[in-house]
């Protein structure tokens, strides 16, 4: 008994160390700049660049309408595999794990070749519609976290009752949608939207080759030439994670109980 | 009939290759409570979908006053259904709930707010408007249910075994209640159930379904004492079956365990043909005769004492007879393996065809 418990402390103290120990280090690093004291100047000059505010402000544009497309697309998908085409449930979870197995850089190689501006669907012809395909190819790089929290959402509700209570009162498909289906996984939509924003906010590979002024490419760019700045960067990316984490962890206190199984 | 409101003409449904319903017919008149009684895989609740337009016939039509809504959409059909398992929109409060359907057909808020209120005193929930489902017991759960159901006004109530995942003694006084709701709208009613004693205490009339078919349609008082089917007999009420042999068609006359019985009116079976003659417990009573007109010779078996009532079965050759005597504090109850007669009135032997 004791050393069962001894040993569970071990193992949780080495992996708390394996986690923080670098955090820690970062932090410590991010508040050296100014030499023989601590200071917030790694900040201030980051804080202070303009192009660290047109970065972030970009890619957190870019991640809201990621999500928007992703919860538009994955949404009415998953609640309709659910609900009519479950026997089709192994093929989709596939084609949404694909992105996990095709890199971004293949994928965009491949969006540069069909979209270019000499093709049928010139969307990099001009920056508003590469910065479109960025998105929709945000929402494809999202769609394994996306798909599989909606899905785990929609399996604590019963959703052929749900629908058909709706339906015989009188509602159409996109009054069910909208206020019956996702309201009652909208913490799962929520985590979703939350792992998009994560993956969105720190990517590099399609920015980058799209040459869109995201926020990837301009960590990259600083922690190439810079010392004190990329640590305190890495820190802010951290502290932005966490804060999403809370936010969904507050939200989640508000979801609706599932009272319509029978107990 | 006169005032069918709801007909239901030859409906078939197939999933695959297997028949779930069969040749369907029913009248139900304006304002009438009819159940679907039968044993689960009967196809009960697959006709009570294709009513409300979840499922579509493989044959056949449904009209609802007088039009066809075969190929409606179910959200096209004003109907009001209560689903088994509740299912209140977890995420809408009760009031929310109820006014759905009033929104959704785009009532005015006054309008919803006065109805909601109206269904809740109607329900006996009147402060229950801002609570969430998650709140309620599933008695109440499911009387919010009935409620959302009837708000819109509906033209036809499908009731999908409401019952079924309450306790015991809610579900005797919501199954009494929803009657009286259901009375006092005068909203035609179809109750899908597989309990007869619910059938029988609410139902205007009755269809016993088995294998995709209705066996029998009529009142409780006729399915419970004139049922037409072994099937029905056996389903509905406990039932004394008796094997026997015709001895003479035209006086009703059967052999049972070598002992004679006359039925007084003919029997369709040829004499020598092996039949099955039913009783009903209550029909039955223990001792010589008693005053009725036929009696039959056998063994006491099992006893039940209950109380205020004595279970006992009586074997008359292979035959069991189940009745019941009431508990008399001056005569100690039947011995097990003693001789005894049974007594019976020729009119309670109902004779079932196969």
């Amino acid at each position: 008994m004791k050393s069962s418990r001894f040993w569970a402390w071990a193992t949780f103290t080495v992996g708390a160390l394996y986690f923080f120990v670098p955090l820690i280090a970062t932090l410590e690093f991010s508040l050296r700049m100014r030499r023989g004291e601590y200071s917030f100047d790694a900040y201030r000059v980051v804080f202070g660049d303009d192009r660290f505010q047109a970065t972030f402000t970009y890619s957190v544009v870019v991640a809201i309408l990621t999500i928007l497309l992703g919860v538009l697309v994955v949404v009415p998908t998953a609640y309709w595999i659910r609900l009519r085409m479950p026997h089709l449930r192994p093929v989709v979870e596939f084609i949404t794990l694909l992105p996990l197995i095709i890199p971004a850089i293949v994928i965009v190689f491949g969006y540069i070749r069909m979209y270019g501006s000499s093709s049928p669907l010139p969307f990099l012809a001009t920056a508003r519609g590469t910065d479109a395909l960025l998105i929709i190819g945000y929402a494809t790089l999202a769609l394994p976290y996306m798909y599989r929290a909606v899905d785990t959402g929609l399996r604590t509700i019963d959703v052929r009752t749900l629908t058909e209570a709706a339906q015989i009162l009188g509602a159409g498909w996109t009054t069910i949608i909208s206020r019956v289906i996702l309201p009652n996984v909208l913490i799962a939509v929520l985590s979703g939207a939350f792992l998009s924003f994560a993956i969105v906010i720190g990517e590099f590979t399609m920015a980058s080759l799209l040459n869109r002024p995201a926020f990837g490419p301009y960590l990259q760019n600083i922690g190439a030439n810079r010392a004190y700045e990329p640590a305190a960067l890495a820190v802010l990316a951290f502290a932005i994670t966490w804060a999403c984490m809370s936010v969904i962890q507050i939200l989640s206190r508000f979801a609706p109980k599932s009272a319509n199984q029978p107990r | 009939m006169a005032d069918t409101f709801l007909s239901i003409q030859n409906v078939r449904k197939d999933f695959g290759a297997t028949t779930v319903v069969n040749d369907f017919n029913l009248d139900v008149e304006r304002g009438e409570f009819v159940s679907f009684l039968g044993p689960s895989g009967c196809g009960k609740t697959t006709m009570l979908r294709m009513v409300a337009g979840f499922e579509e016939p493989s044959a056949g039509r449904i009209m609802i006053g007088g039009v066809d809504v075969t190929n409606l959409k179910p959200n096209k059909r004003d109907i009001g259904m209560v689903f088994q398992a509740y299912a209140l929109f977890p995420n809408l409060t009760v009031a929310q709930n109820i006014a759905f359907g009033l929104r959704v057909a785009g009532v005015s808020r006054a309008e919803q707010e006065a109805r909601v209120k109206e269904m809740l005193s109607i329900i006996k929930l009147p402060d229950f408007g801002s609570r969430y489902p998650y709140q309620l017991s599933g008695g109440q759960q499911q009387r919010v249910a009935l409620a959302r159901a009837l708000a819109p006004s509906p033209k036809l109530l499908l009731l999908d075994e409401p019952l079924s995942a309450l306790d015991a003694k809610v579900r005797i006084s919501l199954r009494d209640e929803i009657r009286a709701i259901q009375k006092r709208l005068g909203i035609t009613t179809i109750f899908v159930t597989h309990d007869q004693e619910e059938a029988l205490s609410m139902s205007d009339r009755i269809v016993v379904m088995y294998g995709g078919k209705a066996e029998q349609t009529g009142t409780p008082f006729e399915i419970y004492n004139r049922p037409a089917t072994r099937f029905v007999a056996s389903f509905v009420g406990t039932l004394n079956l008796l094997e026997g042999r015709v001895a003479s068609s035209d006086r009703g006359a059967v052999e049972v365990d070598g002992q004679t019985i006359e039925l007084g009116r003919p029997i369709e079976a040829e004499a020598g043909k092996p039949i099955t003659l039913a009783l009903r417990p209550e029909a039955v009573s223990l001792g010589e005769t008693n005053g009725r007109e036929q009696g039959l010779s056998g063994t006491i078996g099992d006893v039940h004492f209950l109380g205020s009532v004595i279970r006992v079965k009586v074997g008359v050759g292979r035959n069991a007879v189940m009745l019941d005597t009431f508990n008399d504090p001056a005569s100690p109850p039947p011995v097990a393996g003693t001789p005894a007669r049974i007594g019976f009135s020729p009119r309670d032997v109902l004779v079932l065809a196969d």
